[in-house]
């Protein structure tokens, strides 16, 4: 039970924090726009060309959103030796991870309705209809996404060059899931029924659970340092 | 409470804690005097469970420390330079936040009793960015009285304070002491801190060059002591 | 030890480039280019090989904490990138004549590119650290995932291959008939594993120097 109080009271701390401070959020969904008007431009005014890419370009601004919220995950910890004031408190450290995790989760979730209803509007996509599978690719590809940025982000809040290392560490691991992820998004927008895209559901779910599993393993070899 | 034996620690090639051994008895203040770069934080986090030593051996409360580093912790009080609080939370937040990390009972009334022992009862709601060092110090101790810590670890802890903070801090070491709790504290000024000490340890490169009951030493004896000690580790430094 | 590994590797190549460019035949279809298969089908395998040593010394690390280990770790990491890299270089060159192109993101390429990039992160993980403990952790974790990724990474990528090309039979696949080109296969495989052991057995041994300084 102390487990499941301890990972609450990050999540809520992390929210409080965030609410307060309102830089990370507000920036973070600014730049969802901001990637929008480039995508437009990188591609051109040629509708269906966008139309056509429009899967891919839904999941590469959440990764670069990604990137950008992720690797700051551990930036409040970095203030008046909070980090250590974690390593020293008794029990299981991955509770840290899963409340982080949460709290992570939270924000990507954010971003991508953010950016599911930018897209909508401003290149005229249903993305009505499919809302629901859709809903539900969203949902698994934000866990791998999350699972995975956290740890590496725990990591490399302590190493050199920071914020050149989480993106060069967290990308290839992230392949697989952007496969999968524009893959079922783009069959499910082009109208084809949930079951088609059973397997790449299964394979988002399976690739969830070992990342979650390897994050609450591991995460207390990384908080120690 | 204490028994460290022989402890080393290098960074690479840098020596530096080079086979420190020391006991300290419960309800007892050890003071720790040397210059910066001696090694005073580094054996602090060591006894803090926050470094391993390259060698060495530590028990602390009966409990190996090396080995069962998790089971040392809930004994320890830590108050360090960071002071371990969160800028945007307010004073009640942060208590109520590290409290509960620790398991402990983050009860309302046990905060409120914790804030008003350190006279911090008043900014409880308030965000700690606005408050000053002395202030944010003062948190710190109410975080440390809520773990009921029977060991705490000072590094440098009246840096930064005015006289009254340091008065405060000076009461507070002799009440935690009172009620039986055991001290290390770090510190390279003479002024606080040395009148709560029941033993002076002297940090030169590395090793403990002195480690005397504090009522041997005047205060005079002990800065011509120091000095002398001293001399040469800053001289090679 | 090393050094008789070094002269087994030595004789081993030699053996295996005899075996592939002497004994085996020429190959129906696409001619002596496919003879590049000797070089990079062992080139995987063995890269594999690195990255499940990678697995087991980043997990034996964190278990122990035994610093041998994590040379273990790091030093097949290094290797195991660059018989990937290998790989990757022989599957172009043997592309280029073959599909008329230097690259093209068939299912195997893929992976190999993919494996390659998170080691690569790997080890420039390892450079950015110099606290041989904090490295030998935090790697040890990415060590873990990476390998533990590599399935999950094969079967998204075959899938997404599976949508974009239906049923081409691209990539160098060893033909299991001929029993020659099979032998001469084997051979090399077993060149190429003694010269990762040779290797390896180096880079740990240097490892081991440079932390004693």
């Amino acid at each position: 039970m102390t487990y499941a109080r301890r990972a609450w009271i990050i999540f809520y701390k992390d929210l409080l924090v965030e609410r307060r401070s309102k830089e990370q959020t507000n920036a973070l969904l600014f730049f969802c726009l901001l990637l929008l008007f480039l995508f437009q431009f990188a591609l051109g005014p040629d509708r269906d060309r966008l139309a056509a890419a429009l899967p891919g370009l839904l999941w590469l601004g959440f990764i670069l959103a990604g990137l950008l919220g992720l690797g700051r995950s551990f930036l409040a910890e970095r203030e008046n030796d909070c980090w250590e004031g974690l390593r020293l408190t008794p029990g299981d450290k991955s509770a840290i991870y899963l409340g982080k995790l949460a709290g992570n989760c939270v924000l990507m979730t954010a971003v991508e309705v953010v950016l599911v209803v930018l897209f909508g509007v401003f290149y005229n996509v249903d993305l009505w209809t499919p809302a629901a599978p859709l809903a539900l690719v969203l949902a698994l590809g934000t866990i791998g996404l999350a699972a995975v940025g956290t740890l590496f982000a725990a990591m490399t809040t302590q190493v050199r060059a920071r914020e050149l290392l989480f993106p060069v560490l967290l990308l290839p691991v992230q392949v697989p899931l952007l496969l999968a992820t524009v893959s079922a998004t783009q069959a499910l927008l082009l109208g084809q029924p949930l079951a088609d895209v059973a397997h790449w559901l299964k394979l988002l779910a399976g690739a969830d659970a070992v990342y979650v599993t390897i994050g609450l393993l591991t995460f207390e070899f990384v908080l120690e340092g | 409470m204490i028994a460290a034996q022989d402890l080393r620690k290098t960074y690479g090639p840098t020596l530096v804690l080079d086979g420190v051994s020391f006991a300290l008895a419960p309800g007892q203040c050890l003071a720790l005097l040397g210059p910066n770069g001696a090694g005073k934080t580094t054996l602090l986090r060591l006894l803090a469970t926050l470094l391993r030593p390259t060698s060495g051996a530590l028990r602390v409360g009966g409990i190996d420390a090396l080995r069962e580093p998790d089971r040392v912790r809930p004994l320890l009080g830590v108050v360090a330079h960071g002071s371990y609080v969160y800028e945007d939370l307010t004073a009640r937040e942060n208590l109520r936040f590290w409290e509960t990390m620790r398991g402990g009972d983050a009860s309302p009334a046990r905060l409120s009793a914790a804030l008003a022992q350190v006279e911090l009862d008043t900014v409880a709601e308030e965000r700690v960015r606005t408050f000053s060092s002395g202030m944010k110090r003062r948190l710190g101790l109410a975080r440390v009285l809520l773990t009921q810590a029977r060991l705490l670890l000072l590094d440098e802890p009246f840096t930064g304070l005015d006289r009254r903070g340091r008065k405060w801090v000076n009461e507070f070491l002799q009440a935690f002491k009172a009620g039986g709790g055991t001290a290390v504290l770090a510190t390279h000024s003479f002024g606080g801190g040395l009148g709560v000490a029941d033993r002076i340890g002297i940090l030169g490169q590395g090793r403990l060059l002195l480690d005397r009951p504090a009522a041997d030493l005047s205060p005079e004896e002990l800065h011509r002591v120091y000095e002398s000690l001293t001399e040469g580790a800053e001289a090679g430094a | 030890m090393t050094r008789a590994l070094g002269w087994l590797a030595a004789l081993g190549l030699l053996a295996g480039l005899a075996a592939g460019f002497g004994y085996a035949p020429r190959e129906a279809v696409q001619g002596n280019v496919q003879r590049i298969m000797y070089l990079h089908v062992p080139s995987v395998l063995t890269a594999y090989l690195a990255f499940g040593l990678v697995l087991l010394g980043s997990i034996a690390y964190l278990a122990t904490r035994r610093p041998g280990w994590d040379r273990l770790a790091g030093s097949a990491a290094e290797i195991g990138v660059l018989f990937t890299g290998l790989t990757i270089v022989s599957g172009s060159i043997w592309g280029k004549p073959t599909w008329g192109t230097w690259w093209t993101w068939d299912a195997r390429l893929t992976s190999t590119a993919v494996l390659f990039c998170v080691y690569v992160g790997y080890l420039m993980l390892r450079g950015l650290i110099d606290d041989p403990e904090a490295r030998g952790r935090y790697a040890a974790v990415v060590g873990i995932l990476g390998a533990i990724n590599i399935p999950i990474v094969h079967f998204s990528v075959k899938w997404w291959r599976a949508l974009h090309q239906p049923s081409t039979i691209l990539g160098p696949e060893p033909s299991p008939i001929d029993p020659a080109i099979g032998l001469a296969l084997f051979v090399n495989w077993v060149a190429f594993t003694l010269l990762f052991a040779y290797f390896l057995s180096r880079r740990i041994e240097i490892a081991r120097l440079e932390e004693q300084t």
